[in-house]
């Protein structure tokens, strides 16, 4: 197991050196295939009518007068042994993990990600426990009460659900809960935990019922075709055959089985929404990880998209390796 | 049909219902192709220490029977859909299953009577230890503590002989070799000491050395607790060394009923005749091939009219036309062996003797 571990962290950081690169020929090579030079590209970064002399100065801090290979390098050493930059009037500290300097709202990269992480946990760890609970519970009762009233209901809600884009749910529910009876707060406020938890759980409510209603219906899907695959398994009639009560051989021993690829699922889509969950900070004007890589994408602010990127990536890769972690325990046949 | 009520071994003539007694069964499950019609009308009875072998091809309805004595199936609701229809009635130990609440079947599952399954390696939970599901076994139905419960499981595993129980008890399934895990299966089976013990296709999955050595077991155990036992299977080879009556099943109803004796000596269904001739034998010269029965099982949905086996029967023109419309009887030849079939009892006795025998 612990070997497994350490091999598949050496993994995560070749991934992530592979993203570093593929983002950087992306953000930083691609438009000069395009017929952009340096020059072109630094002028976006200087004020109007900017002298010869300060648009080489900002080729010079992107690093675009060196060679591809050199510019590469450096931002991985950069990333690991931080660095210093100038931004024309004073030297900053970039300590490691250094992820540049934006010249667009002059903040370091990493202490930006880092004060707008906790708004996109915020959104996610409140999302995803209401779309696991939810998913998981109503594709349950659908598989138990398979072609009842309740499994056709769920069924059609989890359609709706999965046809529902969040940029057209959020106005309808707001609309009402927001705006006409004001029973929640409208969308764009948002207070963080610690300076008024019960402000903040009231803000939450629409952004996390948004985001968790299409991937609630994606895993009631998910969990009512596990568990009738799981309901007709050979165990599950010995389960039976012992005596059990329903309730038990429901629980204890179709739905074990039944939940472990559904959390090895969610791991991975939870990840994904820790990465910027975009759609739902854009229509609610939350400012989290999903919000920065749109507003730097719109600004061509070249080391924060690269950041965000990497952030976003290292997520992933993170959670994949937790994901096998986890099914490794959970399932007794699976050897690390 | 009173005179077969204690089964063709233990016809004692007392006026006191079997251990078992089934009577009339019917399962039906109605699908949007039609009914389906898996046990059709069987009566059979069983006393404690007795075994009982239901043979017939997969389809024949043996698993069906042997699933309906447990309640298993899930019970069509009012309007009968949704699941099995099941009429007649299963007395077992003086209750009626077939009437009983489904959660009175349930205290009794595991408890008064117990399955052995097919194959213990699917049949078991792969998340939870041999041991978990023993001890779970046991804790169903008696209130004792987990560590009572844990010794009673390294008995049974004991008593089914593993080696080591006392580490093997947490091992998982997949970490039991084929023989162990029925071994396994078996213990759990036993853990509440039931009364009835149903072993569908016990030896099936397993190789023929491991066979054998399970089917000791069972036997050794049957002795042990006492118990019923209805071995399922498909295999007369198995039903030879274990069973003291031998029902042959065939499209949902009792082709032939008799004592194991019987069954073997002087079977009289021509479809017995053909399960018997596609047995492979060691003390017998070579033949050519075996002889399978030709054609293949009938559907369950749509049942050959008159006589099931017809189509795939060699003694059709010998009945005078009746075997494709009218439905044998199940009728004694003799005392405590029933037959159903259109040929008579002397002209079946005639076939077996002359053309039959000598192939077997």
């Amino acid at each position: 197991m612990l070997t497994f571990i350490v091999r598949r962290l050496f993994a995560v950081v070749g991934l992530l050196l592979v993203v570093a690169l593929v983002t950087m020929v992306i953000f930083y090579e691609m438009p000069q295939w395009g017929g952009q030079t340096p020059a072109t590209m630094a002028v976006q970064y200087v004020g109007k009518q900017p002298s010869p002399a300060a648009i080489q100065g900002v080729i010079h801090r992107f690093g675009f007068d060196r060679s591809f290979p050199v510019q590469y390098i450096d931002y991985i050493r950069t990333i690991v042994t931080g660095t210093t930059f100038s931004d024309g009037t004073q030297d900053i500290a970039c300590h490691a993990p250094c992820l540049g300097y934006s010249f667009r709202n002059y903040q370091q990269v990493w202490p930006t990600i880092l004060s707008d992480l906790p708004v996109t946990l915020s959104i996610a760890v409140g999302a995803g426990v209401l779309w696991l609970f939810f998913g998981v519970a109503s594709g349950l009762a659908s598989a138990v009460r398979k072609g009842s009233l309740l499994d056709r209901a769920s069924m059609v809600t989890a359609l709706l659900g999965i046809s529902l884009p969040v940029y057209f749910l959020a106005p309808l529910l707001s609309l009402p809960l927001a705006y006409r009876w004001s029973i929640l707060p409208a969308p764009g406020s948002y207070v963080g935990i610690l300076s008024d938890p019960g402000q903040w759980f009231l803000d939450m409510i629409l952004p996390w019922t948004c985001l968790a209603f299409g991937l609630a219906a994606l895993y009631t899907r998910l969990t009512r075709a596990g568990m009738l695959d799981v309901l007709s398994e050979d165990f599950v009639r010995t389960a039976r055959a012992k005596g059990l009560s329903e309730r038990r051989v429901i629980f204890k021993h179709a739905l074990r089985a039944a939940l472990t690829p559904i959390i090895t699922i969610f791991g991975m889509d939870f990840a994904t929404v820790l990465g910027g969950a975009v759609l739902v900070e854009i229509t609610f004007s939350m400012k989290g990880i999903g919000f920065l890589a749109i507003t730097s994408i719109q600004n061509g602010d070249f080391p924060m998209m690269m950041g965000v990127t990497l952030f976003a990536a290292a997520f992933i890769v993170l959670a994949n390796l937790l994901v096998d972690v986890l099914y490794a325990v959970a399932d007794p046949r699976v050897r690390l | 049909m009173t005179a077969d009520r204690r089964g063709p071994t233990s016809a004692n003539g007392s006026g006191e219902r079997p251990f078992l007694d089934v009577s009339d069964l019917r399962v039906q499950f109605p699908t949007d192709d039609g009914v389906v019609k898996s046990v059709d009308g069987i009566s059979f009875a069983l006393e404690r220490g007795k075994t009982l072998g239901i043979v017939g091809e997969s389809g024949s309805g043996k698993s069906v029977t042997s699933l309906s004595l447990l309640g298993l199936h899930r019970r069509a609701d009012r309007k009968g859909r949704g699941g099995a229809r099941i009429s007649g009635e299963i007395w077992l130990d003086g209750q009626d299953l077939v009437t009983a609440s489904p959660e009175e079947v349930r205290r009794l599952r595991g408890e008064k009577m117990a399955m052995i399954f097919q194959d213990p390696l699917s049949a078991m939970h792969p998340f939870y230890t041999v041991g978990a599901q023993i001890i779970e076994a046991y804790r169903v139905h008696n209130k004792v503590s987990k560590s009572v419960a844990r010794k009673r499981a390294i008995e049974l595993l004991e008593l089914v002989g593993i080696p080591q129980p006392n580490t093997r008890v947490d091992d998982f399934p997949h970490q039991f070799s084929g023989g162990m895990r029925q071994r396994a299966m078996i213990a759990m089976a036993l853990v509440c000491n039931p009364r009835l013990l149903i072993a569908d296709e016990p030896t099936t999955a397993l190789d023929v050395t491991v066979q054998a050595q399970i089917l000791d077991l069972m036997r050794d155990l049957q002795r042990e607790f006492d118990s019923a036992l209805i071995l399922i299977t498909h295999d007369l080879g198995v039903v030879a060394e274990l069973a003291d009556d031998i029902m042959v099943m065939y499209g949902g109803k009792a082709v032939e009923y008799g004592t194991a004796e019987t069954v073997f000596r002087q079977p009289e269904h021509p479809y017995t005749w053909g399960l018997l001739g596609s047995m492979p034998r060691i003390d017998r010269e070579v033949q050519e091939r075996l002889s399978p029965i030709r054609g293949n099982p009938p559907s369950l949905i749509n049942v050959p009219s008159g006589c099931a086996f017809h189509p795939r029967c060699p003694y059709t023109a010998e009945t005078g036309g009746r075997s494709d419309t009218e439905i044998p009887l199940l009728a004694a030849t003799s005392p405590g062996h029933l037959v159903r079939c259109h040929l008579g009892p002397a002209r079946r006795q005639e076939i077996f003797a002359e053309q039959i025998r000598e192939t077997l």
